[in-house]
């Protein structure tokens, strides 16, 4: 057992997908030489070369394109998208290529790629630097879409991200990079894609959240217990796929939904999850579902930053609110 | 059917004036006015002390994130000085001393820095687009308000600046090559630093000039000294005539170096060796220039010293405007975040922004 951050277990993911397989390579700006902006692919091209750790020209277009190439002959590529804001660079390749190959060809050629990208406000960032626009690659057929919330869970979902035949969208928090350790296991660790869990059981009210909003949440949901109140937490992992099964049988059981994200509110995860819950379990609801989310606007420059992430004190609100307490 | 030669490809031409000792070649040697000599040696100084500046602020945590200027003023002042107040600049994100001889205040750019959109405050009439963050995608805006001097039959031209590894982005093809085809009144001027964060020049391109690329569009390109004032200003003044009076672009490679971190973020012994950068601190263009206005009897060092001191005190009331600034800022309700979405904001966020309001309030109430 080591106690890894996020950034450090992110590299151990991929230290360990590249011993595991020859066919794994890595791509993408500053991740060889530098180890990555965040230090995500450090010492890896030291120990697997640069044929495997590729420093790649300044294009995303480029590096997802070049990708495509490499997932139709055989290989299989995990690319780093700088920053999420700098994926639309990409965005063709992605969604004409990336999202489709298995599909145009009938499944002769498959995108075993994972795309990795980090998201999301809090760290004092320029513009573009901060969004969290997961909603873009979710409503994508063919993508899958996963977002871990601490540093076990990002070594193991990565490694099953890697692993995973089609393609997967790993985003990851960067205010979560480094704010927290936790112990990893030494031994190879891999969870189910498609698959939430429930991290925190209770029967009052169902919370769902993801990503760096996970962590937020559960401090809410332990401000809430000093009030009585029990609060059950999913921890979504992925968003697309969404788990419905783990979601429902939540909501039967509470009656009430609270969803936070940190992406706008409209159109974002909330509302798909909102609209699987009226049909799934519509006679159970005691409240309307809830969302906490960032509101619809661009993130502020970061002085202000602030302001747009939910804050604890606004998940406990909105979930007495609908808690009617 | 034949073999044979398909098209011409001119030599890509290198200019050098004032080489790094000082020394001017006396045939190439432009001829500019004193005042503009000076003026421009004065733009170059206080661009290297703001940068000086900017970076103990970031250093004391005071602004954020930025990219450093040093070893670049003269890439960036020899070429804006050719702007008249109506062509248009349009700048990528390392362009603070072209942004302040535009007209761009010290205050503004740090209360950008240090997170506050009111820092991006552009007077109505100025022609200068805020700084652009993803790489290369400036280079098709200038093509578009090219277009737009064109159509309307003006005389201005816009100036579009961008780095080397810009020039790997598709926008960067396309954005030069719209220019191109359209013929439109663009001069892009590419600041090769030799590095892209962490990438070598090397490893970004295998063309052995990046003017070169400039021929695949059918358009000029030349390389010059980046280092050198007066290369820049020659080189610029032809590709600004061009732009000017033949509705032709022109692709201006300076040769200069990065000699800071990328940005802030960024720790540069990861990737390149002290024994790299040392060189380079011999070309520096500021020091080359001082010896040139030397000896053209224009400057002293008692003149410099001068110089020195008034900017030194300049950017410390600066600063104290800044935070003056800030604390008002901070001081004021942030509604504002929600402004600017739309020219009109639709319902959905007027209640977004009555519901932010009242959270305001209880958070406020709720220490
Ligand atoms: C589209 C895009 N991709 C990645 C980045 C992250 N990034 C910021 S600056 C930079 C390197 C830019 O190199 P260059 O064009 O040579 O300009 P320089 O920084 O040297 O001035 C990178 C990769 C970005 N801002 N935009
Ligand atoms: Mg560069």
């Amino acid at each position: 057992m080591a106690e890894l951050n996020m950034i450090q277990a992110v590299n151990l993911a991929m230290r360990e997908a590249l011993a595991d397989d020859e066919s794994v390579v890595i791509l993408g700006q500053d991740v060889g030489v530098d180890g990555g902006i965040f230090r995500a692919t450090i010492d890896l091209i030291e120990e697997f070369g640069e044929e495997r750790v590729i420093d790649t020209p300044l294009a995303e277009s480029g590096i997802i394109g070049m990708s495509v190439g490499m997932a139709v002959n055989g290989l299989k590529p995990v690319a780093e998208m700088q920053f999420s804001g700098f994926a639309y660079q990409a965005f063709h390749q992605i969604e004409n290529h990336v999202a489709r190959f298995r599909w145009r060809t009938s499944g002769r050629f498959t995108m075993p790629i994972v795309i990795r990208m980090p998201y999301g406000a809090g760290v004092r960032a320029l513009e573009h630097h901060s969004e969290s626009r997961e909603a873009y690659w979710a409503h994508t057929p063919g993508l899958k879409v996963v977002i871990p919330s601490g540093p076990r869970k990002a070594r193991a979902l990565l490694a099953a991200s890697i692993k995973d035949p089609d393609p997967v969208i790993f985003y990851e928090p960067k205010a979560l990079y480094r704010s927290f350790k936790e112990e990893v296991p030494d031994e190879p660790e891999t969870l189910v894609i498609g698959k939430a869990e429930v991290v925190r059981a209770g029967e009052d009210i169902t919370m769902i959240a993801y990503g760096a909003m996970l962590p937020r949440t559960m401090e809410a949901a332990e401000r809430l217990e000093k009030d009585g109140v029990k609060a059950e937490v999913i921890d979504l992992m992925t968003v697309s796929p969404l788990d419905e099964e783990t979601i429902i049988t939540s909501v039967k059981k509470t009656g009430r939904v609270l969803v936070v994200h940190e992406a706008a509110r409209s159109f974002g995860p909330g509302a798909e999850i909102c609209a699987r819950i009226n049909d799934k379990a519509l006679f159970y609801l005691e409240a309307p579902v809830n969302r906490v989310a960032g509101y619809d606007i661009h993130p502020p420059y970061f002085a202000r930053e602030h302001h747009y992430l939910p804050s604890v004190a606004r998940i406990v609100d909105e979930a007495r609110e609908t808690l009617s307490i | 059917m034949s073999r044979r030669v398909a098209a011409q490809i001119d030599d890509i031409e290198y200019l050098s004036i004032l080489d790094e000792t000082g020394k001017v070649d006396k045939d190439l040697e432009p001829d500019i006015p004193e005042d503009i000599l000076l003026n421009m040696y004065q733009a170059m100084l206080f661009g290297r002390r703001f940068d000086e500046r900017m970076l103990k602020l970031q250093r004391q945590g005071r602004i954020g994130t930025f990219a450093p200027i040093k070893g670049q003023e003269a890439a960036q002042i020899g070429s804006a000085f050719h702007l008249r107040k109506t062509d248009w600049l349009i700048p990528s994100f390392r362009e603070a001393a072209a942004q302040i001889w535009r007209g761009a205040t010290p205050q503004d750019i740090w209360l950008f820095a240090a997170g506050y959109n009111e820092g991006v405050n552009i007077p109505e009439g100025a022609h200068d687009l805020p700084l652009c963050v993803p790489v290369g995608t400036q280079l098709l805006h200038a093509a578009g308000i090219a277009y737009g001097i064109k159509y309307r039959k003006e005389d201005g031209i816009a100036m579009c600046f961008h780095g080397d590894g810009a020039t790997s982005e598709g926008d960067f093809h396309e954005g030069v090559n719209f220019a191109a085809v359209y013929g439109l009144p663009v001069v892009f001027i590419c600041q090769n630093n030799h590095w892209a964060i962490s990438l070598p020049l090397s490893k970004q391109t295998r063309s052995e000039t990046i003017a070169q690329k400039a021929v695949a569009y059918g358009i000029p390109g030349i390389q010059v000294d980046g280092n050198d004032i007066l290369a820049v200003w020659a080189a610029t003044k032809e590709a600004v005539e061009r732009a000017r009076t033949e509705l032709c672009p022109t692709l201006i490679e300076c040769v200069t170096y990065r000699m800071e971190v990328h940005t802030t973020a960024d720790d540069p012994t990861r990737y390149r060796e002290e024994d790299e950068v040392a060189p380079w601190r011999k070309r520096d263009p500021i020091d080359r220039f001082e010896t040139y206005l030397k000896k053209k009897g224009l400057l002293d060092d008692k003149a410099i010293k001068d110089l020195n001191d008034a900017y030194q005190e300049q950017l410390l009331k600066a600063w104290d405007d800044t935070e003056k600034r800030i604390h008002e800022l901070d001081s004021a309700d942030p509604l504002s975040i929600f402004d600017d979405l739309y020219e009109e904001s639709p319902p959905h966020l007027e209640e977004q922004k009555a519901y932010f309001k009242n959270r305001l309030q209880k958070e406020a109430h709720n220490g």
